[in-house]
């Protein structure tokens, strides 16, 4: 192989049987390596070191409250879309020691590990998952205040991504203008491609050092085929979306409709499990638990992923703020779509469809946003 | 941001149910001067921490005080706290009265119960200038006469500084020979003037209500008033959530807000 | 002594009240004084006036055996006390006692009832005004029921 150096933006053909030189060039590189594996009957993110670990042959069939694997018939490494886990777990963990602190005489001494995060490469996420890592970027990273802890494991990270070629019926990522084709934020872009001509990659490099990766890994230049074959995918799983949400003036559509009484609908079906918001990869809430112990000489601070779906969740003194389930559904849904636009600059939606599947009674929230359109009680009075 | 040891320096009970903490870095460090209307979290060790308002004077940035009230378990424990023992502060957080942009105009404070504490800094601050000031009046309202909050400043305030003070009880008892009524009575009548004054309210959430609604029939602009919002604080950064009140978080947009940028979602229910 | 008139225009009960109507007023007020601790009306009583308190502050209260006097609300300078004579029976349902010296107006209720019946306009404008007073009170009886400022349970 021939070593030509690559740049940001360049395009090659990477065969089949060449991406495990990708996975140890990346390895190579002290990445810890983060990817799609089939554990529980479910598509997990786990630590992988070789192209077997990933879920080959295994295609997902989702629905409101629905998710089942089961086999494609052909090869493919990334013949599915999402399942319950998304990257956010590794970047904002769901259980995370803060700080611990030791007694000393009248006062205590406060001890914070800030030990390096392994850099961790993320291999093959979806356009709607890059979105959602950019969401959570701008929550943690470019606001009044910087979370420390996120940042630390942000900063490592390198991203492979993967167009997606499949959808489910649950995906809305062409609403939420997040893919199929993944935007901005990669350090390389992979379309799976198995056709007549066999089974390659046509890989994106999206930065320098995606590129010095990329130059690393045996690889041809890709032609206007190639170019057209990738084009191809990305548009026909644009085709098979069936699902959709409008969100045109979304956010004065929800702002104007906080006491519609689809709201109560809905609350008559919700559990408030909290599902779709551990599901959901741009779910940023969380509490915060202080522990001691036996000896009263030892404390933490944990952090927690939290829900604005329980009753704790919104506690001042003497009772919730949220006690009705429809309120705490308006929360979430108001939150994720409208006030999310105001507080961060973006949706807080990607079009995943977590929250649909993983829901226990299947509530779809761009059935519930089009309940509200149809009858939006501010427009019928203008 | 990780809680920095505060050394009690003085442990004093206000009412039956509230009591402040005078607190002193206790590494030597300089606490970050402050704003009224901020607060800090106050840490506990191994029990929790809570948002506390900051009551003392902005010009003595040497000291933090709180005033709470018992309500919790953090708030029980510290209430066993004495003198000489640490605690964990993170702050000042939150955003302040317009104490400075006020300047030239009549300023209204109107306080329910523990809500005076947030407004003390904000006091302290007029006084240190009070000839910036027009008329300065404070209308506070309390349960009964026991509950009532720093009755040696409002006395001094009163006959020191030129500040009309009317406090009023919802419930007399005892030798009480002062109003009895809910605050939002006194506002009609209260000496200043509407077309050029600046409101401070804080207290329970109807009270705020209903002293908004009185505060703009005599005429005073939304955006003129100005409340402090509670809700769920627990990260005091943004991050973690509980707090959020519409589009804001009350820990980072508020908790002080002018009433015209939350009169959309103000009293709407469960937001 | 000074025009009944003029002072019952500037008091803020009456603002803007057409000036044949104050006349009418004025013919049934008269000025009156108490003196700390003294009892203006006591529960019970014909309740054949009203005041418009000009000076000091009053105690609107109610007497419970063991528990004593219960002041229900404080009432002072522009302040109106009572309505109990435009309503039959016609009975004060509460004691109003002066805790300081006061200075008030007493109109004579008995004879504005009958101006009332024969002066519709005249009696629309007392009860109009009389009613935003009583739905102030009422607003904040409300208020203090909810006892805002304990830890809700």
């Amino acid at each position: 192989m021939k070593e030509i150096a690559l740049k940001a933006g360049d395009t090659v053909v990477v065969a089949r049987g060449d991406l495990q030189a990708l996975l140890d060039a990346l390895a190579a590189r002290d990445y810890t390596l983060i990817g799609p594996t089939v554990r529980d009957g479910a598509i997990a993110y786990c630590e992988i070191r070789t192209v077997e670990d990933l879920p080959a042959g295994w295609e997902d069939e989702q629905d409101g409250g629905t998710y089942r694997l089961h086999r494609r018939g052909d090869g493919r490494l990334f013949g599915f879309t999402v399942g319950p886990h998304s990257w956010k777990q590794f970047l904002y963990p769901p259980v995370l020691k803060l700080w611990e602190a030791r007694r000393n005489g009248h006062g205590f001494t406060v001890h914070r590990d800030e030990s390096p995060q392994p850099r961790r490469a993320f291999i093959g996420v979806r356009g709607c998952e890059l979105a959602a890592i950019g969401v959570q970027d701008q929550v943690f990273l470019h606001g009044k205040y910087v979370d420390s802890t996120y940042q630390a494991r942000r900063e490592g990270v390198f991203i492979v991504a993967v167009n997606c070629g499949h959808v489910v019926s649950t995906c809305f990522c062409v609403s939420m203008k997040t893919g199929p084709k993944v935007g901005k934020g990669f350090d390389i872009a992979l379309t799976e491609i198995l056709d007549a001509d066999g089974h390659r990659f046509v890989a994106e490099a999206g930065t320098a050092r995606g590129a010095e990766v990329l130059a690393a890994v045996p690889h041809r230049p890709a032609d206007a085929s190639d170019r057209a074959a990738a084009e191809v995918v990305s548009a026909n799983a644009e085709q098979a979306m069936k699902r959709s949400m409008d969100t045109e003036g979304i956010r004065d559509l929800l702002y104007n409709n906080a006491e519609h009484p689809r709201w109560e609908a809905v609350a008559n079906r919700c559990m408030t499990c909290a599902n779709c918001t551990m599901v959901c990869p741009t779910c940023f809430c969380h509490t915060v638990e202080d522990v001691t112990d036996l000896s009263g000489s030892h404390a933490e601070r944990w952090r927690k992923w939290d829900s604005c779906f329980t009753m704790e969740f919104s506690y001042i003194h003497g009772g919730s703020v949220r006690p009705s389930a429809s309120a705490r559904y308006r929360q979430w849904m108001t939150h994720k779509l409208a006030s999310w636009i105001d507080q961060f600059g973006t949706s807080g939606c990607v079009g995943c469809g977590r929250c649909i599947t993983w829901c226990p009674v299947g509530i779809d929230i761009t059935e519930e946003v089009r309940a509200i359109r149809e009858t939006d009680r501010a427009a019928e009075e203008g | 941001m990780i809680p920095q040891p505060f050394r009690i320096r003085q442990f004093r009970q206000e009412t039956h149910d509230t009591f402040t903490l005078e607190l002193e870095p206790a590494n030597g460090a300089a606490p970050a001067a402050f704003q009224p209307g901020q607060f800090n979290m106050v840490y506990v060790f191994g029990v929790g921490e809570v948002p506390i308002s900051i009551s003392s004077n902005p010009a003595s940035p040497r000291l933090f005080m709180h005033t709470t009230r018992e309500v919790g378990t953090v708030t029980k424990a510290m209430r066993r706290l004495k003198k000489g023992d640490i605690v964990g502060v993170r702050g000042p957080f939150g955003t302040p009265w317009p104490v400075e942009d006020s300047a030239g105009s009549d300023i209204v404070i109107v306080a329910g119960g523990i809500g005076l504490a947030p407004l003390r800094p904000a006091l302290y601050a007029l006084i240190n200038n009070r000839d910036r000031y027009g008329r300065i009046v404070l209308l506070y309202g309390t349960r009964s006469p026991n509950d009532i909050l720093y009755q040696k400043e409002l006395k001094q305030w009163r006959a020191e500084f030129d500040l009309e003070v009317y406090v009023t009880v919802d419930r007399a008892i005892g030798s009480w020979r002062g109003n009895v009524g809910v605050v939002t009575q006194l506002i009609p009548k209260a000496p200043f003037d509407p077309l050029s004054s600046v409101a401070f309210v804080c207290g329970p959430e109807v009270m705020m209500r209903f002293t908004v609604q009185e505060l703009q029939r005599r005429g005073v602009a939304e955006d003129k008033i100005y409340l402090s919002m509670e809700r769920n604080m627990k990260c005091a950064t943004g991050f973690c959530g509980h707090c959020q009140y519409g589009p804001t978080f009350v820990c980072k947009n508020g908790p002080v807000f002018r009433f015209d940028r939350i009169a959309d979602i103000f009293g709407k229910r469960e937001i | 002594m000074e025009n009944m008139s003029e002072i019952l225009a500037g008091e803020p009960f009456l603002q803007n009240m057409p000036r044949q109507h104050v006349e009418t007023l004025a013919g049934c007020a008269q000025n009156v004084v108490f003196q700390p601790g003294q009892f203006i009306f006591r529960e019970g009583q014909p309740a054949n006036e009203f005041f418009l308190i000009r000076h000091g502050r009053v105690a609107v209260e109610i007497y419970a055996p063991a528990r004593g006097a219960i002041v229900i609300e404080t009432l002072g300078p522009g302040d109106v006390l009572g309505w109990s004579w435009m309503v039959a029976p016609y009975q004060w349902r509460f004691d109003a006692r002066a805790t300081e010296l006061v200075r008030a107006v007493a109109l004579d209720g008995q004879c504005l009832r009958g101006k009332c019946e024969t002066n519709h306009e005249l009696g629309y404008e007392l009860l109009r005004r009389l009613s935003s007073v009583v739905a102030q009170r009422l607003q904040a009886t409300r208020l203090q029921l909810l006892d805002l400022y304990g830890a809700a349970k």
